[in-house]
C-alpha cells in the first residue's frame, strides 16, 4: 500500500470524509450496542430523541455544548500551531477558581463590569497555566503533551485542596464545594426558566473572533506558519518562540473561559466534578472540526448531543451511557483517517 | 520515627519496589515503542484495558497467569490499532495516541458496565500473593525489600533484563534500534519497516497492559475506573528520564517509587501540610525529571517521524 | 521472453524490460529497457529529473513499476521488495546515505544479514569479515566507530561495504561523487576497478560527463524518462553526450569581467560553536564585494550550513563581527537581515517554503508585517495576491494560481518562487546556498541567469555550492571551506581544479590533518 499526495482535493471529499468517519463510528457503536443485547436503531433513535427531540432536549444539548466550544477552540488554535495542549482540563479549573475567588463577593461590582472581568481574569489564569509547559517546550525541549497532562492531575489536586481548605463553603455541610458566586457574577439565562445561559453566546462570539484572527490578522498568519513549518517560519524572520507564547496565551485563555462559563452560567459554585472531561472532549471536538473555528461550534453540538442523548437513552434502554464516550473516541480516530484521505490518494500496490 | 530514619527501613523499599512494578512494565513498554520510533500516548488507556481484562479474566474463573496473558493480548490488540494508524498511514502520533487512550478508557468503562450491570461495589478477586525467594529473602534488609514480592514484580525485573538483552545483543534488537534512528537504513537492508514498527508497538503495548494488570491483580484486588491515575503519563516521563535505556529506566522507576513511598509515610508524621500536596508529588517529580533530562537525552532520531515507503 | 538457459548470452546479469512509472501526470520512466553485462561499468547518464533515481528505486524495490519486468541472473525479480533485490545479489549505494548516525559502522553493515530471531549476533566473525573486505578493496574504515563521527567519504565506504558484506554481484551507485572531493572520487574509481576485476557488475548513475567517460564501459543516456541512446564509452565525446542528455546544446554560463566595488558583506574573526561544544566555524574572515560572485567551495559538512545559518540570521556568532552594507549585524534579528539580503536557503522544502501553505502566503512570509500587506495587524490579502501574481509572471512560475498549495509544485518552480520572493526587491547582497541542487537543466540555467543578472546590476553574491563546475564557471573569486575554516579567496585567474580539490581535502590549512 502506498499513499500518494493529492494534487487537488475534490470538494466532495471535504463533505464525504467527516460523514464516512461518523458513519464508521456509528457502525462500531451499533456492534457494541448489539453485544449489550439491545437493538441499535432503537438505541440510536433514543439518543437522537434525547438530544434533539424536544425543546428541553435541544436546550440541554446547547448547554452542554457551551464548555465544549471553549475547550474545542482552545485545542483547535493550539493544534493548528502544533502546540499539543492536552491540558484543557487544568486550564478550565484554573478559570473556574478565579471566577470563584473574585466572584463570591470579593469584587462587589455590578454585573456588566463584573462578568467581563471574571472572564478576563479566568482567561488570564488559564493562559498562565499553559505558558509554563510552553516555555519548557521552547526553552528546554520538554514535550508539552506530557507536561500538560501531568498538570491536569496537579491542578485537580490543588482544587481539591482549595475546596477542603481556603475556598470551602462553610455552609456546605462538609462537602468539598465552594461558596456560590454573587448574583452580579451570574450569567443571565437566554430563555427564562431554562438552563441555557449567556455563556453559549459568548462561546459563539469567541468562535467568530478566533476565525477572524486566523484568517485576517498577522497573528493568525504567524500561528499557522509556525505550526506548519517552524524552521521556515524562523527563516522568514518570525520569532517562533514568541508566536508559541501567543498561541499558549490564547489557547489557555479559551479553555479557562469554559470554567468561568460553567461556574457563572450553570453551576454557581465550584466542585470537583465541574468538568466531566470537557478538556479532553475539546480535543475530539477540534479534530472533528478539522481545526476550523466555526466547525468547532458544529462539532461541539454534535458531541454534546451524543452525551446528552446517551444519558437519556441509558435511562430508558439500559445500555450504559459510556457508549457516547466510545462513539466520540472512535469518531476522533475515524476522522483523522478520513482527513488523511483528503490529502492522500491510496494505491494498493 | 523521624523523617530521616524512614529512608533506612526495609519496609519503605519493599513498598517502593511494589509501587515501581506497574511503572516498570509501563515504562519498558513505552521504551520499546519509542525505540522503534513510535510515541505511544495510548499508554494510559492501554494500562486501563490491561487492568480490566486481567482482573475480569480471573473474576470469570481464569487463573492468575491466564489473566496476565489476556491482559497482554488485549494490550497488543490496541497496540496493533495504534501501529496501523501511525505506521503505514503515518497519522499524527500525538492525536492518535490521545484517541487510543480515550477509546480504550471508554470501551473499558462500557464493557465493565455491560458485563457487570448489577454490581454496586467492585467485586474482588484473589490476587497474586507475595512469594519469598528461597535463600535470597534471608538476606538482611535486601531480602525483605526485594525478595518478598509478588511474582509479577519478579516478572517486571526479569522483563527489564530480557528487553535490555534483546535490544543490545540480538539481531532483532539491532533492527528495532535502527528503525528508531533511520527507517530508510532498515528498509535498504531488506527489513520491512512497517512490520517491525507495528510489532514493536504491539509488544510494547502488551507490557503496558501487564503494568495495568499489576494494579488489579497484585497491588489491589479489584477494578476501579480511574485506577491508572496518570501512571501512563508518568511512565512517558520516566522513559525520557532513563534516556531510552532499560536499565536507567528501571532505576528511574524505583527512585520515583521510593519518593512516592516516602511521601506516603511522611504524610503520617508531618502535620499541617494538606494531603493533596503529597499526592501531587509524583506528578511534580515527573515534570522535574523531564526538565532535568530533556537537554541531554539521546532520543531516537526518528521518533515521531512517519516513514512512508519510497518517499523522501 | 524466455529464461536464460535457452540461448541468451550468458554474460547478461541484469535485464530491465519495458519499465514504466508515472507519478500523477509525470512520466518518470517511460518504457525503459537496458541490460547489464558481467564485469562492466554501465553508466546511467541523465539530467536531474531524467528518471535515473526512479529507475533504480524500482530496481531496488522501493517503488513498484506500473509496467515492465526485471530479471537478475536470468531469474525474474519480485517487484517492490528490497529484500528480494538484496537476495538476488543487488546492492545499492543511495545518494542520500541510508545509515543510522548513532550506531556503529559494524551495526549498520551487519543489520539484516543475520536471522532476526536468534539469541545472539556474531560480532567477532562479522568484524573480521569487514576488516578483510575493507583491506581487499581499499575501503578503510573503523568498524567500531559511530557513523556520526565519520567523514562523508568514509560513510560512502560503509555503504559500499554494506553491499559487499552481503556478497552483492551487482552494485548500483547513485550520484556517488556528488559529495566527494576530486581526489576522493579518484579513490572511488580505483575501488570500482577492483570490484569489476573481481567479477562484479556496476551501474554508475551520474550527470557529470567527464566522470562517466572516465569510469564506464558503456553508457545509457536517459532523457525525460526515456532511453535516448546506448553506446560504448570508447569513442563517445562529451559534446555528443551533453546534447543527447539535454536534447539541445547547452552553453555553459559565462561571466564577463566586471570591476568589483565596495565590500557589502564582511565577516571577521567569526567563531561559531555547535551544541556539542565543537567549533563549527573558526576565525572565519570573508568579504563579498559589489558586483561579484564569491564562490564557496568545500566538501559537504565542513561548515557551509553553519555559515549559511549565521549569514541568514538563524544563528549568532560566538566571537567576531558580521557587517552588512556597513551596518553591524553581529547580534541582529533574522528579520532585519532578511530586509537587506536576498537569501536562497539550501533546503527549499524544509526551510525556504512552507509546503502546506498557499503560494501567496509563502510570498509574503518576509514582509507580511508592513504595508502594503498589513495595516494595524490586518492582512490585505488582495495586495498579497497581486504581489504574488507579479512574481508568478515575472519569474515564469508554472502553477495553477496564487492560491495553489506550494507543496505540490515541482522543485524548479519552488526555487523560482524563492528567487521571486528574494530577488524581486533587488537586494544589493545575495546569499545563494546550493541554489541548483536537484534541479533539472532548465531550472538550473534559469537560476544561473538570475544570479548573473543580479551581478550585472551590481549585487554582491555569495554562492555556496558543492558542485565545483558550477563554482568555476560562475565565480569571480573562490574561497574553500574546510573543517570550519576558510581559505583566502582565489581570483579567477588562479582557478585550478586540482589545486581547489586539494584545498577541499585540507591542504594548505595549517595544523589541519589531511582528510582520510
Amino acid at each position: 500500500m502506498r499513499l500518494e499526495p493529492r494534487v487537488e482535493t475534490p470538494f466532495y471529499l471535504w463533505i464525504a470524509a467527516p460523514i464516512a468517519a461518523i458513519a464508521a463510528s456509528l457502525v462500531i457503536a451499533a456492534l457494541l450496542v448489539m453485544w449489550a443485547g439491545a437493538e441499535p436503531f432503537a438505541v440510536f433513535g433514543l439518543v437522537a430523541k434525547g438530544a434533539l427531540g424536544s425543546q428541553f432536549a435541544l436546550l440541554e444539548t446547547l448547554t452542554r455544548a457551551t464548555p465544549l466550544i471553549f475547550t474545542g477552540l482552545a485545542a483547535a488554535i493550539a493544534f493548528r500551531a502544533r502546540l499539543w495542549n492536552i491540558g484543557g482540563e487544568a486550564q478550565l479549573y484554573g478559570g473556574a477558581v478565579l471566577a470563584v475567588l473574585l466572584g463570591t463577593g470579593f469584587l462587589p461590582l455590578p454585573a456588566p463590569v463584573l462578568v467581563p472581568l471574571l472572564f478576563i481574569a479566568g482567561a488570564f489564569a488559564g493562559a498562565l497555566l499553559l505558558l509554563g509547559p510552553t516555555m519548557l517546550k521552547t526553552r528546554f525541549g520538554v514535550d508539552e503533551v506530557v507536561t500538560t497532562l501531568l498538570l491536569n492531575f496537579i491542578i485537580l489536586l490543588f482544587v481539591s485542596f482549595l475546596l477542603e481548605g481556603p475556598l470551602k463553603d462553610p455552609m456546605g455541610l462538609g462537602w468539598p464545594q465552594s461558596r456560590r458566586v454573587i448574583e452580579a457574577a451570574q450569567l443571565p439565562r437566554i430563555i427564562e426558566g431554562k438552563r441555557l445561559h449567556l455563556g453559549f453566546v459568548i462561546a459563539i462570539a469567541m468562535a467568530a473572533i478566533v476565525w477572524f484572527v486566523n484568517a485576517r490578522t498577522t497573528h493568525g498568519y504567524e500561528m499557522r506558519a509556525v505550526g506548519f513549518n517552524p524552521k521556515a517560519a524562523r527563516f522568514a524572520g518570525m520569532k517562533v518562540d514568541w508566536v508559541m507564547m501567543k498561541v499558549a496565551l490564547f489557547s489557555g485563555g479559551l479553555a479557562a473561559m469554559a470554567g468561568v462559563s460553567e461556574v457563572t452560567g450553570l453551576k454557581g459554585n465550584l466542585t470537583l466534578d465541574l468538568s466531566p472531561g470537557f478538556g479532553y472532549s475539546g480535543i475530539v471536538v477540534a479534530m472533528l472540526a478539522m481545526l476550523h473555528p466555526l466547525g468547532v461550534v458544529a462539532a461541539s453540538i454534535f458531541v454534546a448531543a451524543m452525551f446528552v442523548g446517551a444519558d437519556a437513552m441509558s435511562r430508558q434502554a439500559g445500555v450504559p451511557n459510556y457508549i457516547a464516550h466510545v462513539m466520540v473516541a472512535t469518531a476522533l480516530l475515524t476522522m483523522v483517517v478520513g482527513m488523511l484521505f483528503t490529502r492522500f490518494r491510496v494505491h494498493w500496490r | 520515627m523521624d523523617a530521616i530514619e524512614i529512608v533506612f527501613t526495609a519496609s519503605l523499599w519493599a513498598a517502593a519496589i511494589r509501587i515501581a512494578s506497574p511503572l516498570i512494565f509501563a515504562t519498558l513498554g513505552e521504551l520499546i515503542c519509542e525505540r522503534a520510533g513510535v510515541l505511544n500516548l495510548g499508554i494510559e488507556g492501554i494500562m486501563t484495558v490491561g487492568a480490566f481484562t486481567g482482573w475480569f479474566t480471573v473474576y470469570m474463573g481464569g487463573d492468575l497467569w491466564t489473566g496476565v496473558m489476556v491482559a497482554a493480548l488485549s494490550g497488543a490488540a490496541f497496540g496493533l490499532l495504534h501501529g496501523l494508524l501511525v505506521v503505514p498511514l503515518g497519522l499524527s502520533q500525538h492525536v492518535t495516541g490521545i484517541g487510543i487512550t480515550l477509546l480504550a478508557t471508554a470501551l473499558t468503562s462500557y464493557v465493565y458496565r455491560v458485563a457487570l450491570p448489577e454490581v454496586t461495589s467492585p467485586p474482588k478477586i484473589d490476587p497474586f500473593q507475595p512469594w519469598a525467594v528461597p535463600i535470597f529473602s534471608d538476606i538482611p534488609f535486601l531480602g525483605s525489600a526485594l525478595f518478598n514480592q509478588t511474582p509479577l514484580t519478579y516478572l517486571a525485573f526479569v522483563s527489564v533484563a530480557l528487553v535490555a538483552y534483546v535490544l543490545y545483543r540480538t539481531p532483532l534488537g539491532l533492527a528495532v534500534r535502527m528503525v528508531g534512528e533511520n527507517p530508510a537504513a532498515v528498509e535498504a537492508q531488506g527489513i520491512d519497516v512497517t512490520v517491525l514498527r507495528i510489532g514493536a508497538v504491539m509488544v510494547g503495548s502488551a507490557f503496558m497492559a501487564v503494568g495495568g494488570a499489576f494494579l488489579t491483580m497484585s497491588a489491589f484486588n479489584s477494578f476501579y475506573f480511574d485506577m491508572v491515575n496518570g501512571r501512563g503519563w508518568i511512565a512517558i516521563a520516566l522513559v525520557v528520564f532513563g534516556s531510552w535505556r532499560p536499565g536507567k529506566a528501571l532505576l528511574g522507576a524505583i527512585l520515583f517509587a521510593a519518593f512516592d513511598a516516602y511521601q506516603l509515610r511522611l504524610q503520617q508524621i508531618v502535620a499541617g501540610i494538606p494531603y493533596q500536596f503529597f499526592l501531587m508529588l509524583p506528578y511534580v517529580l515527573s515534570i522535574l525529571a523531564l526538565i532535568t533530562m530533556a537537554r541531554r537525552a539521546g532520543y531516537p532520531r526518528a521518533l515521531m517521524i512517519p516513514y512512508r515507503k519510497g518517499e523522501r | 521472453m524466455t529464461m536464460s538457459d535457452d540461448g541468451r548470452p550468458a554474460d547478461i546479469v541484469l535485464r530491465l524490460a519495458g519499465i514504466s512509472k508515472r507519478f500523477g501526470d509525470l512520466r518518470a520512466n517511460d518504457d525503459i529497457s537496458l541490460e547489464l553485462r558481467r564485469g562492466e561499468v554501465l553508466a546511467l547518464l541523465g539530467e536531474n529529473g531524467a528518471g535515473k533515481t526512479t529507475l533504480m528505486n524500482i530496481l531496488f524495490g522501493h517503488y513498484v513499476a506500473d509496467a515492465g519486468r526485471i530479471e537478475a541472473f536470468g531469474r525474474p525479480l519480485l517487484p517492490g521488495s528490497p529484500r528480494a533485490a538484496l537476495d538476488a545479489g543487488i546492492g545499492m549505494v543511495h545518494q542520500h546515505f541510508t545509515l543510522a548516525d548513532n550506531l556503529t559502522v559494524q551495526d549498520n553493515i551487519v543489520l539484516g544479514t543475520e536471522k532476526l530471531w536468534s539469541w545472539r549476533g556474531h560480532t567477532a566473525r562479522a568484524r573480521a569479515r569487514i576488516a578483510n573486505l575493507a583491506a581487499d578493496f581499499g575501503l578503510a574504515v573503523d568498524p567500531a566507530k559511530r557513523i556520526a563521527d565519520l567523514s562523508v567519504g568514509e560513510r560512502q565506504r560503509v555503504e559500499i561495504l554494506k553491499a559487499l558484506y552481503r556478497e552483492a554481484r551487482i552494485l548500483i551507485l547513485d550520484e556517488p561523487t556528488a559529495v566527494l572531493t576530486p581526489q576522493e572520487s579518484e579513490a572511488l574509481f580505483a575501488t570500482l576497478k577492483k570490484l569489476v576485476a573481481n567479477g562484479l557488475s556496476i551501474i554508475f548513475i551520474s550527470h557529470k560527463l567527464n566522470e562517466v567517460l572516465a569510469v564506464s564501459d558503456r553508457i545509457v543516456v536517459l532523457r525525460q524518462g526515456r532511453v535516448v541512446a546506448t553506446r560504448p564509452t570508447q569513442g563517445a565525446t562529451s559534446a555528443d553526450l551533453a546534447e543527447l542528455m539535454v536534447g539541445r546544446a547547452v552553453p555553459m554560463p559565462k561571466i564577463e569581467p566586471q570591476a568589483a566595488g565596495a565590500e557589502l558583506l564582511v565577516l571577521s574573526g567569526v567563531r561559531l560553536v555547535g551544541p556539542e561544544g565543537r567549533a563549527e566555524l573558526d576565525d572565519v574572515a570573508l568579504a563579498v564585494r559589489e558586483g561579484e560572485v564569491h564562490g564557496l567551495a568545500g566538501v559537504s559538512g565542513n561548515g557551509q550550513a553553519a555559515l549559511a545559518d549565521l549569514l541568514c540570521g538563524l544563528r549568532r556568532a560566538d566571537a567576531g563581527s558580521f557587517r552588512l552594507l556597513d551596518q553591524d549585524m553581529t547580534g541582529a534579528e533574522t528579520a532585519s537581515i532578511a530586509r537587506l539580503m536576498g537569501r536562497i536557503p539550501e533546503d527549499r522544502h524544509a526551510v525556504g517554503l512552507i509546503g502546506d501553505m498557499s503560494i501567496t502566503e509563502n510570498m509574503i512570509a518576509e514582509r507580511y508585517r508592513a504595508a502594503p500587506f498589513a495595516r494595524h495587524r490586518l492582512i490585505d490579502w488582495r495586495a498579497a495576491r497581486r504581489f504574488t501574481q507579479d512574481i508568478i509572471a515575472g519569474f515564469d512560475v508554472r502553477c495553477p494560481g496564487p492560491q495553489a498549495t506550494t507543496r505540490l509544485l515541482s522543485g524548479g518552480n519552488m526555487q523560482k518562487l524563492i528567487l521571486g520572493r528574494e530577488l524581486s526587491g533587488e537586494p544589493r547582497i545575495i546569499l545563494a546556498a546550493q541554489p541548483t541542487r536537484g534541479l533539472d537543466i532548465g531550472a538550473v540555467a534559469y537560476v544561473h541567469e538570475q544570479l548573473l543578472a543580479a551581478r550585472r546590476r551590481g549585487a554582491g553574491i555569495l554562492l555556496i555550492s558543492e558542485d565545483l563546475d558550477e563554482l568555476l564557471s560562475l565565480s569571480d573569486r573562490i574561497s574553500v571551506i574546510y573543517r570550519g575554516r576558510l581559505s583566502a579567496a582565489l581570483p579567477r585567474a588562479e582557478f585550478d581544479v586540482g589545486r581547489i580539490g586539494l584545498m577541499m581535502a585540507g591542504h594548505g590549512f595549517d595544523g589541519a590533518r589531511h582528510a582520510a
